[in-house]
């Protein structure tokens, strides 16, 4: 049973990985741009929805989280002269080392209590960048040169494709080790202390050990994002990269894409970063000002998040989940599909 | 010794904002169990309309009222529309739903007022008390914060145990069935916390908008350490919201002033996770079971 699963997840990986491939051989470099951007948001809100979906704790501060990494990443590479796998191998590891004393913290409070501390954390923890602007650069942050691509590519390889490639190996790994985490017992352990504390501890689970675990994993997901950001992206590591704005936005994908679903990270992630482009060219055609053009993206997701919860609270993932399910019993109660139109409608199986 | 004292006067002031704030969370976590993450954007949406009345009349009390007044608005309509659909749902998308508000009202405020900071008049004087030749960091207009805040913490604390308003109030939240059997109309009396939390709200943004200036994220901060300070208190209790509120004002004095205001966010959080962890329920909160 084990053992398949990790076939399974091996093979979701290499599929993903060879589509992924084959997209960024044929796209623009706009594009591989923006494929390297989803990739490291997947990697945060994969940790995050897992999180909240599998052990039902609520995380303000992943924005923060993904700074660690960052700055892990900038330092290393920028000051020590790092390569950037071991400089990414560490921030996940720093990354996972703050998540610690957040996770201890986090696992003792429930709900409002909890969305606070990690608010305060979100809001708290970049403030260190101003306080020791000799180390952390101050407001202005460190910069980075762009990842160069290994000569055996051949030198006239594209930067933006190499970039796109390291963000979606990044995020591969991401998806392995979680896809494998929520299919074992460590996930479902995770599952019966979101659903019944008192009944999971009866059972012989260690709720606040659980608990803990779930924030530590996440926050090095959060980490590998932030280090992917900083090191191949935006090749820069500042607070104002880093605002509460941030981990709100994360919070915003993770609940549209389908709490819990890694399948709705992929989603969210689309969300996040296809999202400032449709908004910039809607203010575009109706010729908004730029007070209005500015904001509009942080709107239209104040209204999404609103509606969501009011709405629709499964997300995108659930509705993909009730029509595939609505498909499926069509199909099995014997409904026969009109002739002629069953090669174009026939669903998944 | 003078920045001691400085430090301690500061802290006071900053601290009655503190509660303020405090006291907003409090109405509203006692009314609905929820905590109000929006509420820093809706006291930074009734400071602009304060600011945009005191430009156009000139009036400080004009705009001091509008601000009032649209709080109570804001906070009532806010509850009828989006947090009593989602009163059964569980406790995480409530904390959604306020978030989404304070990103929503964040960006309105930007889409009119734009993003750059503006100043924000004081009601009194910002020029220290002079005593003996040294002059001292504690204004009038300091005077003024703490007095209004006092008043306001008299205020509620008649509402609550002298009005047949304030009593019912506590009824629909502490047993809303019972409540309801009882015929306490339990629906007004959550949108009366909310609406009167928004008031207080509103009222700590009018205080401090002239020491923090006024603009769409100014007043992120004011609502991190107004949670601190609530959950000091045990969001559950107004008197402790306030005792809360002015040792968590001191205490960020004394960092601000020793150590550099870039930690006070920072501060703010060690004091909350400590206060956490030695008890979860707050300093000021009776013990209670959990249900299960």
């Amino acid at each position: 049973m084990r053992r398949s699963t990790l076939l399974r997840s091996l093979a979701l990986v290499l599929a993903c990985g060879g589509v992924l491939l084959l997209f960024s051989e044929f796209v623009s470099d706009y594009r591989n741009t923006q494929l390297a951007t989803g990739a490291y948001f997947f990697a945060a809100l994969a940790g995050l929805t897992v999180l909240a979906g599998q052990s039902g704790q609520i995380s303000l501060g992943h924005g923060a989280l993904m700074a660690v990494g960052a700055y892990t990443v900038a330092l290393l590479i920028g000051n020590e002269g790092w390569a950037l796998l071991p400089a990414l191998i560490v921030a996940v590891a720093v990354a996972l080392v703050v998540g610690v004393p957040v996770g201890i913290a986090g696992s003792r409070l429930r709900g409002p209590y909890l969305a606070g501390a990690t608010l305060a954390f979100a809001v708290g923890l970049p403030a260190l960048a101003d306080r020791f602007p000799a180390t952390f650069g101050g407001e202005n942050g460190l910069t980075l040169n762009p990842p160069t691509p290994p000569s055996f590519l051949g030198s006239s390889f594209d930067l933006f494709r190499w970039e796109a490639w390291i963000a979606c190996a990044g995020a591969l790994v991401v998806l392995f080790v979680l896809y494998n985490l929520i299919h074992s017992g460590v996930g479902r352990s995770l599952r019966a202390v979101r659903d019944d504390e008192i009944a999971a501890s009866l059972c012989g689970l260690r709720v606040g050990r659980m608990k803990t675990l779930a924030f530590i994993i996440s926050a090095g997901c959060a980490g590998l994002g932030g280090g992917l950001l900083a090191a191949v992206v935006d090749q820069l590591a500042s607070p104002g990269a880093f605002t509460i704005q941030l981990s709100l936005f994360l919070l915003a994908g993770v609940v549209v894409g389908g709490l819990g679903s890694l399948a709705g990270a992929v989603w969210g992630a689309a969300l996040l970063v296809l999202l400032p482009n449709w908004t910039n060219d809607l203010a575009h055609s109706f010729s908004l000002s730029t007070k209005v053009s500015a904001n509009l993206p942080l709107a239209i997701y104040g209204v999404v998040l609103i509606a969501a919860m009011l709405l629709w609270p499964t997300g995108i993932q659930g509705g993909v989940r009730a029509l595939a399910g609505l498909i499926r019993t069509r199909i099995a109660s014997g409904r026969r599909w009109p002739l002629g139109a069953s090669g174009a409608e026939s669903g998944p199986h | 010794m003078t920045k001691f004292i400085d430090l301690t006067l500061n802290g006071i002031s900053t601290g009655a904002i503190d509660a303020a704030v405090a006291l907003a969370l409090v109405l509203i976590w006692r009314a609905t169990r929820i905590v109000n993450f929006a509420q820093g954007a809706m006291l930074m949406i009734t400071t602009f309309l304060a600011s945009a009345v005191i430009t156009k009349t000139g009036s400080y009390a004009a705009g001091f009222a509008v601000a009032l007044a649209s709080g109570l608005i804001i906070g009532a309509v806010v509850e009828r529309v989006l947090i009593r659909p989602i009163e059964s749902a569980p406790p995480l998308n409530a904390v959604i739903v306020t978030l989404g508000l304070y990103t929503l009202l964040v960006a309105i405020a930007g889409m009119i007022w734009g993003n750059s900071p503006r100043a924000f008049p004081a009601a009194f004087s910002l020029r220290g008390y002079k005593v003996g030749g040294t002059t001292l960091l504690f204004t009038p207009n300091d005077t003024f914060i703490v007095l209004v805040v006092i008043a306001v913490a008299v205020l509620l604390a008649l509402l609550f145990r002298a009005t047949s308003l304030g009593l019912q109030m506590r009824a629909a939240a502490f047993a809303p069935e019972v409540a309801r059997l009882l015929g306490v109309r339990v629906g007004r009396m959550l949108t009366a916390g909310w609406a009167l939390a928004a008031v207080a709200g509103a009222l700590a943004g009018v205080l401090v908008a002239p020491s923090v200036f006024l603009g769409p994220n100014n007043f992120d901060p004011i609502l991190i350490s107004g949670f601190v300070a609530a959950v000091l208190g045990g969001l559950d209790s107004p008197p402790g919201a306030v005792i809360g509120g002015v040792s968590l004002g001191l205490a960020l004095s004394y960092v601000a002033g020793y150590e550099g205001s870039a930690l006070v966010p920072l501060a703010a959080l060690v004091i909350l996770v400590v206060v956490l962890m030695v008890r979860p329920t707050g300093l000021f909160s009776a013990a209670r079971e959990r249900r299960v």
